[in-house]
């Protein structure tokens, strides 16, 4: 999985979601879109936040849907889904939420690289408003692989 | 020293979380361990930790430590991130 190379499958960009079940819906539909996930991963996601929380909202405007690796995942991969209207998911600091990740992995280890470069990308603070306004998915893989020089 | 960074499912979250604390302790010179983990590990995970980092969503879901607990509102801010672990480390 690298970032400059995420297919256009797996971006959707000005969705529309009435709440947050339904981003997270949309996120893994561009996952299975892609063929990384079944639709069975998706609802885990969904569950996550059930059980945990709106945790997955890790930085404003950003949430950053995930689950467990399992066997619904049929390879690593990521899916970028920017909102038409933000939409709220009970996070104390970061809602409203107008990009969601959604990020599938096989297992637990090997997928420290793209986390990495994610990290790179969002360490700048613009990222997350830049995605929301991306119009192609040229321009979503450009801010993904913007990298901030560390400071 | 040992820094923990915890989320619901042990993956995602919790491994940004970790890249990006060790690049706050890169800044403060600190030399420590961070490990990522889930709900299913954080008790033994925290057993011999310092600190664990968490978004304010779970720290419910932490229980009894003898760690610091440190809520990490934006997990990419790496001022947050310095800022907050010098004081839990200093």
């Amino acid at each position: 999985m690298r970032l400059d190379e995420l297919p256009d499958d797996v971006i959707e960009l000005r969705a529309r979601a009435t709440d947050w079940r339904q981003a997270v819906r949309l996120a893994g539909d561009a996952l299975v879109a892609g063929g990384v996930v079944t639709d069975a991963y998706t609802e885990r996601m969904v569950q996550v936040v059930e059980e945990f929380g709106a945790y997955i909202v890790i930085a404003p405007g950003l949430a950053l849907a995930h689950a467990r690796p399992g066997p619904d995942v049929l390879h690593d991969g990521l899916a970028v889904v920017t909102l038409d209207e933000p939409v709220v998911f009970g996070h104390p600091h970061n809602d409203p939420v107008e990009v969601v990740l959604a990020l599938a992995v096989t297992s637990t280890e090997g997928h420290v690289t793209v986390l990495a470069e994610l990290a790179n990308a969002f360490n700048d603070p613009t990222a997350t408003r830049s995605l929301a306004r991306a119009s192609t998915p040229d321009a979503v893989r450009a801010v993904l692989t913007r990298t901030q020089s560390e400071s | 020293m040992k820094i923990i960074a915890f989320c619901g499912a042990g993956i995602g979250t919790s491994a940004i979380l970790k890249v990006n604390a060790e690049r706050a302790l890169a800044r403060l010179g600190i030399d420590a361990q961070i490990e990522a983990t889930d709900i299913a590990g954080l008790a033994v995970a925290a057993e011999d930790a310092q600190v664990i980092l968490a978004s304010p969503e779970l720290v419910k879901f932490i229980g009894k430590t003898y760690a610091d607990v440190v809520v990490i509102e934006n997990y990419f801010d790496l001022d947050e991130l310095t800022r907050k672990l010098e004081i839990a480390l200093g």
